[in-house]
């Protein structure tokens, strides 16, 4: 399939590369600003209080300090923080400043200083008073009858049920489970629960605000939703979005960390009420306790199948926690459901539902898999211990249970995001193929069920099967700009949003692949609202399917107009048209290059600008799939675990850069595995995250795994930019269930609450040898 | 107070606070290149050399370090020629979003200074301090194993 194509589907260097790796001044902190303030923020001890007074008079009058802001200060506007398309299918909730704090961490004042030492000193000497209120920190109590409200303002909205903390609820049905497992040989109930995780991009979340030449406010931020972001600056600052610029440079990392507004609105508001440029750079410790983390979740699974393995009803019922506030509750719950669900589309009866609810703990928000991890976990670990209750591979009871080429799910109509979804039909899925490769590089007939032992040791193997999406249907769209150059070259003017995915690469080969121009003829420029064209950003799994495909047909336009004009000056037909290697030609041979055209039609002949834009919404989301398998040692002496192996084989159609597309498989697996095993966050009694450092919260480095082998299978999608879809996310959704099958066929241990930490391990080996 | 430093070879007269890290003084003289992310020496994203050996600046004293000799992956390439770590590391698909980038290289090349020939273990040890958070680490290491052999004159560029 790849050989037709000249840059697509070759491993191309990236376009930013030259710049990464000569540490160019390419990210929001390399932008001098000399004059801009510092801009810091006093945050809540508690996790739940009201303010009662707050004293800032005394640190207003030191040295430098240009001014302190509270809540008395702004407007009281209500908002969400999701970067999510409008309106938002998340509840109005936070306030820029507010009475009440809701977790420890909460912004309670904004300090605008000359210096940072100035800005520090500011912080020690604001005076709050607090009246302390009881907090709620287990997500299971959050809904029990008697428990303090965390919202119970009136100006919130979109709150499922504040009286009992519950900000979303969802609920669905296909047939009838109940009487269904009443059919059923062996039926499998159990509990599974997935622990929060920190994005831990490397890049701290930052932004520099000023006012330009005539008043209006620009935003550099390291986001991936420079669009939303300026929707809702404009709604929060009650500024026109006409008044607002929102520039996007490279983001050192985002994960989802960045597809919320957080840091912006506090310079944005420094800069509007002082009228000078404004800085904020979050700490690490900030970064990890009061941006956004991952969805905890807790899920009752119920797995019923006939005793040959024809699994005929699946019951995901569980809770998620948002924190204490709810952006992206509603989503990330239901793709725990609609991005694991179809995966198993041969059932009779599914039924998915369940409350996510706040806690006084950081707020949860978007994070890579957002959501379809801890649906996975459960869903993919239950039919795991079916098939030991049955006597079948495991492995083979998903394969035969899982979805095809040709197939559906009515899941896929029926889930949405925050809304119904859409009917699709897999016109790619080499999840097969997946299997059969994984398999044979992990030898898995050779080592499953072995207990391979050396000494205290004893080795096991686990697999996992995966499925995403690829943005969400009829509500990302994605817009390209392209227009043309004297010399043949091309400006390619995206609103995407590459977060270090390699996005800006793949669009341009895209583009140069259409206009049959080497890479270097086209100049990407992403992601500045008053330049680029509209794009929802960088979440989703949308970039390649949605932008990419807006840039395909922005691409097409423009040969379209460039036959046509080539056809009136060399005065042939447009059909007789050729474009080949930047050259128009015509079959009796007369012919025209790119710049030539570009050139006359510039200067002397039918002028004008040689520019198209083209808009893209999906009308369906196909999946990549993906099977993986871990292969670990327990230690049965001290419960420790080693991943030895980890392997992933993915379909995500044509890899218009292979060495990209694995690399994104590569990093999502990464993350996944820190996740399940070393990646443990931990509060104190007060609701203090307390792991909210490098040190105490470990993100796997290059010793903590034996080998990793990440491949993609071929494949094309008929609906994708030259065969493509999706490979941001799926990597990280196999890690948790693989490695917790691979420790359950070492030891005989089901581990059902991640991540697996060696004292887990040990206490149910010592549970075990009672 | 008064500093000296020398920075890729340039002579650097600077005023700063005694309390100043390298990492905030460099930043602040232009060399962008070194940057911060945890601020507590765990990251290795503030790497730079001092003396040839890697420091992390985000922890050193810019007054500890008055008249010795810092690199930064500024210095790395030769004009328009990249070193072969810069390059291997395009080649292998090692930098992402490239945060960590700078800080990798600078490692790295105290490691191949020191070992033109280190085995997979000793890069991945030597490499260990430095996180990255978007990629799988495999092809980084795979590129420092790979701009060894180039500069071993085994592999051409
Ligand atoms: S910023 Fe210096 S080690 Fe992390
Ligand atoms: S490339 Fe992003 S942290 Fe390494």
């Amino acid at each position: 399939m790849n050989d037709s194509f000249v840059t697509v589907g070759k491993p191309k260097r990236k376009v930013d590369g030259l710049a990464i790796v000569r540490g160019k001044p390419v990210y929001t902190p390399d932008y001098d600003m000399p004059d801009a303030l510092v801009v810091k923020l006093l945050r809540s001890p508690h996790a739940h209080a009201l303010i009662k007074n707050i004293e800032t008079e005394h640190a207003k009058s030191i040295n430098d300090v240009v001014d302190i802001f509270t809540f008395c200060d702004v407007e009281r506007i209500a908002y969400t923080r999701a970067g999510q398309g409008y309106p938002e299918p998340s509840p109005y909730d936070t306030f820029l400043l507010d009475r009440k704090v809701r977790y420890v961490g909460d912004p309670v004042a904004i300090v605008a200083a000359k210096t940072e030492k100035a800005a520090k000193d500011a912080l020690r000497n604001i005076k709050v008073e607090y009246e302390i209120l009881d907090a709620i920190l287990e997500m299971k109590e959050a809904t029990k009858e008697g428990l303090p409200i965390i919202h119970d303002e009136s100006e919130c909205s979109g709150i499922y049920d504040k009286s009992r903390n519950i900000a979303a609820h969802y609920e669905m049905n296909v047939g009838d489970v109940e009487e269904t497992l009443k059919t059923c040989d062996v039926v499998i109930e159990r509990t599974y629960h997935i622990d929060t995780q920190l994005h831990a991009a490397l890049e701290p979340h930052n932004a520099l605000t000023y006012l330009d030449s005539v008043g209006r406010l620009t935003v550099i931020t390291s986001t991936q939703v420079p669009f939303h972001c300026r929707r809702i600056l404009s709604h929060i600052l009650n500024k026109p979005i006409a008044d607002i610029r929102v520039i996007k440079p490279r983001i050192g990392g985002g994960f989802g960390g960045k597809q919320s507004v957080i840091v912006e609105p506090y310079a944005a508001l420094v800069t509007i009420k002082t009228g000078k440029p404004a800085r904020i750079t979050y700490t690490r410790e900030e970064v990890s306790m009061a941006t956004n983390i991952r969805h905890e979740m807790s899920f009752d699974v119920t797995v019923g199948a006939t005793k040959d393995g024809k699994i005929k009803a699946i019951s995901l019922h569980g809770v998620s926690n948002t924190g204490a506030y709810g952006e992206h509750s509603l989503t990330t719950f239901m793709v725990s459901g609609s991005k694991t669900l179809p995966l198993y589309n041969k059932v009779e009866a599914v039924h998915f539902g369940g409350d996510i609810v706040y806690t006084n703990l950081p707020p949860a928000g978007a994070y890579r898999g957002y959501g379809a991890p801890q649906g996975l976990f459960p869903l993919d670990c239950a039919i795991d211990e079916l098939a030991y209750e049955i006597k079948l591979d495991p492995l083979e009871l998903k394969e035969i249970n899982s979805i095809r080429e040709g197939e559906t799910s009515p899941i896929f109509e029926i889930m949405g995001e925050g809304r119904e979804g859409v009917p699709q039909t897999m016109k790619s899925c080499k999840l097969q193929e997946c299997i059969d490769l994984g398999k044979n590089e992990i030898d898995w007939e050779s080592k499953r069920g072995k207990k391979i032992r050396n000494g205290s040791k004893v080795r096991g193997v686990g697999c996992a099967l995966a499925m995403q999406g690829s943005g969400i249907p009829k509500v990302d769209m994605g817009a390209a700009t392209i227009k043309m150059n004297e010399d043949g070259s091309f400006n390619l003017l995206v609103g995407a949003t590459d977060l270090g995915t390699g996005s800006d690469t793949i669009l341009a080969q895209i583009a140069a692949e259409v206009l049959t121009v080497p890479l270097e003829k086209v100049i990407v420029y992403s992601s500045d609202t008053d330049i680029t064209p509209f794009d929802v950003g960088a979440y989703a799994s949308s970039t390649t399917y949605v932008s990419g495909n807006a840039v395909r047909l922005a691409a097409e336009k423009i040969k379209e107009k460039l036959f046509e004009l080539a056809s009136k000056y060399l005065g042939k037909g447009v059909s007789e048209l050729s474009l080949q290697s930047g050259m128009i030609a015509c079959k009796d041979g007369a012919s025209v290059s790119l710049s030539e055209l570009c050139t006359m039609h510039m200067y002397t002949f039918n002028q004008q600008q040689i520019s198209e834009s083209a808009s893209f919404v999906g009308e369906e989301s196909p999946p990549p799939f993906a099977a993986s398998f871990a292969e670990v040692e327990v230690d049965t002496d001290t419960g420790k675990i080693t991943l030895l192996n980890f392997v992933s084989y993915a379909d995500c159609g044509v890899a218009l850069n292979p060495i990209q597309a694995i690399g994104q498989l590569e990093g999502a697996s990464m993350q996944g595995i820190g996740w399940a095993l070393y990646e443990d966050i931990i509060y104190g009694k007060n609701g203090r995250m307390l792991t909210n450092d490098f040190f105490t919260y470990k993100v796997p480095s290059r010793m903590d795994f034996g080998k990793l082998t990440c491949r993609l299978v071929d494949s094309y999608e008929p609906t994708g930019p030259f065969g493509a879809k999706s490979i941001g996310e799926i990597g990280i959704d196999t890690p948790i269930p693989a490695i917790a099958n691979a420790i359950f066929d070492a030891t005989g241990i089901r581990l059902r609450h991640a991540p697996f930490k060696s004292e887990r391990v040990l206490f149910e080996i010592l549970n075990m040898e009672v | 107070m008064k500093i000296t430093l020398n920075v890729n070879g340039k002579l650097h007269d600077i005023d700063i606070d005694p309390g100043e890290y390298l990492l905030d003084v460099l930043r602040r003289i232009g060399y962008k290149s070194v940057r911060r992310s945890c601020n507590s020496a765990s990251c290795g994203t503030c790497t730079v050399l001092l003396n040839g050996k890697p420091i992390l600046s985000c922890s050193t004293f810019a007054a500890s370090v008055d008249g010795q000799s810092i690199e930064t992956v500024e210095g790395m390439s030769d004009g328009e020629k990249l070193h072969p770590i810069q390059e291997a590391i395009l080649e292998e698909g090692g930098a992402q979003c490239g945060y960590c980038i700078p800080g990798l290289i600078m490692t790295g090349e105290a490691l191949l200074r020191e070992n033109i020939d280190p085995s997979d273990e000793e890069i991945k040890l030597a490499l260990n301090g430095n996180i990255c958070r978007c990629t799988g680490y495999e092809p980084q290491n795979r590129a420092i194993k790979k701009a060894a052999q180039v500069m071993r004159g085994e592999l051409d560029e």
